[in-house]
């Protein structure tokens, strides 16, 4: 059933647009005048002014290994997270801790530990899926980089990134 | 065959079969660690424990028979094991129960009190029977406070096994298999209760050639294999059913690999062949095709003398226009006994393409163990043989070729995956020759003295058939990409062929096979995915 | 002076006075084009500007002296000034893709017919009065001719081609329905505009610019005729006197203030500018008929579109609003008995100075304009395609016819 809908009734002034054309510009240029003196504050003029303190505590930013209170590093190469990651960002080369090192007991290690920041989509399945509590997502959200293998983190920049954690459980304790 | 209660099911299983297999087959899965069907069965682990029970018997010594003619069943009061007896007529299995469920429960914590949890560096993880049956049989948390026993760790136990005490749940496999398959009575546990321990023989390293099918039979990740230990999880290597080539046994294997790098070899069950053992040297020889040395670049020999990198296409076409200087007397071709039936057929062609008479492969002898180490060290002599590559008496007509080399009433050598040093080619002679063609995948003295060089491809790169030394045909399955630069031997074979004007329409190996089965009658029928992963017995159509 | 420099300069002097009927135009073209070019890339800038202040955004405030390339420690941004400098550069610098589906020829000349007329039409607006060189007084036009007004209307009709030989050519859905469009849109409002100014030259009788804008001094803009008020007592008379308040001119005022909006809005729509930007419509069209065009090419529609939209405020500026014209205020104050106030016009005749004042009048009228522009196209929706055509046509037309009617009938009755 077609349904009829009431059309307004319009003046002729109205119908000539212009009170609603002026009524408009005065809006606007009430906006823009506003801006000109500066009274309106909307935009955050960003690398400048961050927002970084109103970061939530589960903000999602970059992946990075992190050392613990002996300095030992928590990654133990269990290429758990590279099995996880959904765009296959992390490439692992596992490695064997040699005999004299002070934490002989962890056998393994991760030779190389690459994150490619091109690839990783943020998702912290890899810091879900961690069992030693080593890759964690950082609140560092600006990575940028002006080739492509800079976009790769590698071992060394993602522990700069991660530094020291501190309250993480010490399952690779020599007495236990 | 007798009859058998299972889950309250009535089934026949033949006589002589562990309850074990029957309840696992006619009800559910049975759960074990210490049980290996190719074992003795010393019922140590105690996981298999289920309700049994025998016929009642009345007064008179019969058993008293329910409604549907079925004995009635008397059910013993406490659980059983189930790996250590065999079936018998009218007994009785429950493999779920309250009581099962409980005893199963109990079994896995007692197994974990000690166990040090330590997955994430742990090579077993992802193929660990402890993982598995904890996950479905297991509780979540321990009730353990207290501590844990020490126990040696990162353990030396031969020049290819480390042991982890500490995971060990003292099933015994190993110590079995080495007592009854590699008769190597090499370990053995020492102290008691939960400070035992398994050690080898003081003074005496486990070494022998069945060392690394411990780590395969190893629940848990107590053995671990030196070579693949820590270099990559086991849930990302693609798994590829393929064949060993070290000797003519032909083991049945499992290649595991992942982007393009193989990183184990595993033996796949066939009883026809292997059982479920391999030996550790065929096991390793896998690594030579990811040397560093590896060829990769097809060389020709140019005008003045010096060898440049060409594309394979034109190596091909070099090789041919330097063999048509070559009268068929002149030219010699030695082919390996390594090479499948269609590189061989290929080698056959060939040879007859160049009218060469002088031709043969390099056999292999060596000891055999008596276990699964064979006496030929070739995997496909009688591929050799049926491809007319060899003659009855492989390696028959090499010294007389060398001979001619080095008389140089022989011009022209194409090996084909061999050296001809190793045949008794003079090395100075060879570095003479006019013509060398080598179809290779290391550098060795005829590579280096060749006129053309082609690169070809190893056994964990290519597809094909081999026939092993007790006449059975199996396949090879491509488990890694071949590197660049390098060929597909067939391929490279084919298109020689075709350059020196023997003409092919041959595109895929399925095809070369189809051709294979015309002109070869053992073969008749037959295609590469009739074959099938674990062979065909062609015995009695191979000539003897 | 040094020598040398006195050498070159009486060579210039030589040429001005020697070549000067070359010099003298082509000074002007250039000047004129550069400073045309110049508004056009700022007027970029400005409605980037323009419509973040009034969506209540920032708008480009990064783009300014690179002083950091030079060694300082930061670079000076004087509030993204130098944004239409970079836009050019990289407009220049992307990649200059013809796809190659289009016909080759008219791809390439449709962005040339885009920008040519506007820049062409602006030859013949007076954009001051005089300015005096070497003693010679030269008149701020390009080229002074009889029927600039003739000659406007001519070019402004073939700037519907670069638009419609661009969705043409370009072979392509969106740009064939933007070109579409844009002719049956320009053609219609080409009708009413040229017929909204009919009442201006029926009261003028000139269709040469300078001559309307000469008109427009002496008796009052066109928009505003009181621009010519002057008052005061004198000593001899008894009562004080106003004159340019005339009974026709105020009669008049009416079909001129219809004229005025009737040729403005028809200049927004012949400028394809929003609410009249059916042509472009980015949610339903991509970009109309530049969607197939990349680069400088692209720039060059952009460029064209700009230049329209200052030709046109030169336009409206010279009909109504007196063009470089600005009335100066004169007091002449004797005593209580004897004074005059005087909206007076100063030319170029009165000194240079006058007739730099002129030219920055006349700019400074047509940025009003432009700006003007920008609040209309940030404040109101674009029109339906139907409201387009019916206003075109329906309302303008009729309008317009009237309004010729109304002109002649009161030039003929009522007396001056």
């Amino acid at each position: 059933m077609a349904i009829t809908v009431q059309r307004p009734n319009l003046s002729l002034a109205e119908r000539s647009y212009l009170p609603a054309i002026f009524t408009g510009l005065s809006i606007t240029l009430g906006h823009l005048w506003r801006m000109m003196r500066g009274k309106t504050h909307v935009t955050m003029q960003y690398p400048e002014q961050k927002w970084d303190s109103h970061l939530p505590e589960h903000y999602r930013g970059v992946p990075a290994l992190v050392t613990d209170d002996y300095g030992r590093e928590r990654c133990v190469s269990c290429q758990l997270c590279e099995f996880i990651c959904p765009p296959q960002a992390i490439t692992i080369t596992p490695g064997e801790l040699g005999e004299n090192d002070p934490f002989a007991k962890v056998e393994k290690f991760p030779q190389e530990f690459k994150i490619d920041m091109i690839r990783c989509i943020y998702c912290g399945l890899c810091e879900e899926v961690c069992p030693e509590q080593a890759i964690y997502l950082m609140k560092e959200y600006a990575v940028t980089g002006t080739t492509r293998a800079e976009m790769v983190h590698d071992k060394k920049k993602l522990y700069e990134i991660g530094g020291l954690k501190t309250g993480l459980v010490d399952k690779w304790d020599a007495n236990k | 065959m007798v009859n058998i209660q299972v889950d309250g099911k009535w089934v026949q299983v033949p006589k002589g079969t562990r309850a074990i297999e029957a309840v696992s087959k006619h009800g559910t899965f049975v759960p074990h660690y210490c049980y290996h069907p190719k074992l003795s069965s010393p019922g140590n682990c105690r996981m298999c424990l289920i309700e049994m029970g025998s016929p009642k018997m009345g007064p008179d010594r019969k058993p008293i028979l329910g409604a549907e003619g079925y004995p009635e069943t008397s059910w013993i009061p406490r659980p059983q094991i189930c790996c250590a007896t065999d079936v018998a007529e009218g007994m009785a299995y429950r493999s779920h129960s309250p009581l099962i469920d409980e005893c199963r429960k109990g079994v896995m914590e007692f197994l974990l009190i000690n166990h040090p949890l330590d997955c994430t560096i742990c090579d077993q993880a992802g193929e660990c029977h402890l993982q598995e049956f904890s996950v479905e049989f297991g509780q979540a948390d321990s009730r353990f406070l207290e501590e844990k026993v020490k126990k040696p760790k990162k353990v030396d136990l031969g020049p290819r096994i480390v042991l982890d005490d500490e995971r060990c749940i003292m099933c015994s496999r190993c110590i079995r298999f080495t007592q009854e398959i590699a008769h190597d009575d090499a370990l053995g546990f020492t102290q008691r209760g939960s400070h035992t321990v398994l050690t080898a023989y003081p003074g005496r390293p486990f070494a022998n050639n069945y060392s690394l099918n411990t780590v395969d039979l190893c629940p848990v990740g107590a053995l671990t294999s030196k070579d693949f230990r820590f270099k990559m999880r086991v849930w990302f290597l693609k798994q590829t059913s393929s064949v060993c080539t070290s000797c003519s046994t032909g083991c049945n294997t499992t290649i595991g690999s992942r982007e393009n790098i193989v990183y184990r070899q595993t033996p796949r069950e066939n009883n026809e062949v292997n059982s479920e053992w391999m030996c550790d040297h065929g096991r390793l020889n896998f690594h030579f095709l990811q040397d560093e040395m590896r060829l990769t670049e097809p060389l020709a020999r140019q005008a003045d003398g010096s060898r440049k990198p060409v594309p394979m296409k034109r190596a091909v076409e070099e090789a041919a226009a330097q063999l048509h200087q070559f009268k068929p007397d002149e030219i010699a071709v030695i082919a390996s006994a390594r090479m499948t039936n269609e590189e061989l057929y290929l080698a056959g062609k060939l040879i007859r393409t160049l009218g060469v008479t002088m031709f043969d492969i390099l056999p292999r002898p060596q000891p055999a163990d008596g276990i699964l180490v064979s006496a030929d060290g070739n995997p496909n002599t009688h591929g050799a043989r049926l491809m007319k590559v060899a003659s009855d008496d492989p390696g028959r007509y090499l010294p007389i070729i060398a001979r001619k080399v080095n008389e140089g009433a022989i011009k022209a050598l194409i090996c084909l995956g061999e050296d001809a040093t190793a045949c008794g080619v003079n090395p100075d002679v060879l570095a003479t020759l006019p013509c060398v063609i080598s179809l290779a995948i290391l550098p060795n003295m005829t590579t280096a003295a060749a006129t053309v060089l082609l690169p070809g491809a190893g056994f964990t790169e290519k597809r094909g058939s081999m026939i092993n030394g007790k006449g059975r045909l199996q396949r090879l399955n491509r488990a890694v990409e071949i590197p660049a630069g390098a060929g597909d031997d067939w391929e490279i074979l084919r298109d020689l062929i075709a350059a020196l004007g023997g003409g092919n329409g041959i595109y895929t190996i399925e095809e070369l096979f189809k051709q294979i089965a015309v002109d070869a009658p053992a073969l008749a029928g037959l295609s590469l995915s009739k074959i099938g992963d674990l062979g065909l017995d062609l015995k009695d159509k191979l000539s003897p | 002076m040094s020598a040398p420099i006195h050498w070159l300069w009486s060579i210039v002097v030589d040429l001005y006075t020697t070549w000067g009927f070359i010099m003298v135009p082509l000074s002007k073209t250039i000047v004129l084009v550069i400073v045309v070019l110049i508004i056009v890339a700022y007027s970029s800038l400005a409605e980037r500007k323009v419509s973040a202040f009034i969506q209540d955004r920032i708008g480009p405030n990064r783009v300014g002296l690179p002083l950091t390339l030079l060694g300082f420690k930061k670079d000076l941004r004087i509030g993204g000034l130098a944004q239409p400098l970079v836009d050019g550069v990289k407009f220049l610098l992307k990649e200059d893709l013809t796809p190659a589906h289009v016909n080759k020829f008219y791809y390439w000349l449709a962005p040339a017919l885009a920008v040519a007329p506007a820049l062409l039409s602006i030859a013949v607006v007076p954009f001051g009065s005089t300015l005096t060189l070497f003693g010679t007084s030269y008149k701020m036009v390009v080229a002074d001719v009889n029927i600039g007004f003739l000659y406007v209307f001519a070019i402004t009709s073939i700037s519907v081609y670069g638009i419609v030989i661009a969705g043409w050519s370009s072979n392509s859905k969106y740009p064939f329905f933007g070109g579409v469009r844009s002719s049956a849109q320009m053609i219609s409002y080409e009708l009413s505009m040229g017929l909204s100014l009919v009442p201006v030259l029926l009261i003028i009788g000139n269709l040469n610019l300078s001559g309307i804008i000469e008109y427009q001094a002496k008796n009052g803009w066109m928009a505003l005729p009181f621009s010519n008020l002057a008052f005061g007592m004198h000593e001899n008379g008894p009562w004080p006197w106003v004159s340019g308040f005339r009974p026709r001119e105020m009669l008049l005022w009416i079909p001129m203030l219809i004229s005025f909006v009737i040729f403005t809005v028809s200049i927004f729509a012949e400028t394809n500018r929003a609410p009249f930007d059916l042509p472009e419509s980015e949610q339903e069209l991509v970009a109309g008929y530049h969607t197939e065009y990349s680069s400088m090419k692209f720039a060059l529609f952009f460029l064209g579109e700009y230049a329209a939209m200052i030709t046109g405020c030169a336009l409206i500026a010279t009909l109504f609003l007196g063009g470089w014209q600005v009335p100066v205020p004169s007091v002449d104050f004797h005593s209580l008995h004897d004074w005059t106030f005087a909206l007076i016009t100063r030319t170029g005749a009165d000194g240079n100075i006058w007739g730099l004042f002129n030219i920055v009048c006349f700019f400074g009228k047509v940025i009003a304009l432009i700006l003007f522009f920008m609040f209309v196209r940030w404040t109101v929706p674009r029109f339906r395609y139907d409201q387009l055509m019916k206003l075109g046509w329906v309302v303008f037309f009729e309008l317009a016819l009237a309004n010729i009617v109304i002109t002649a009938i009161i030039l003929a009755f009522v007396p001056a």
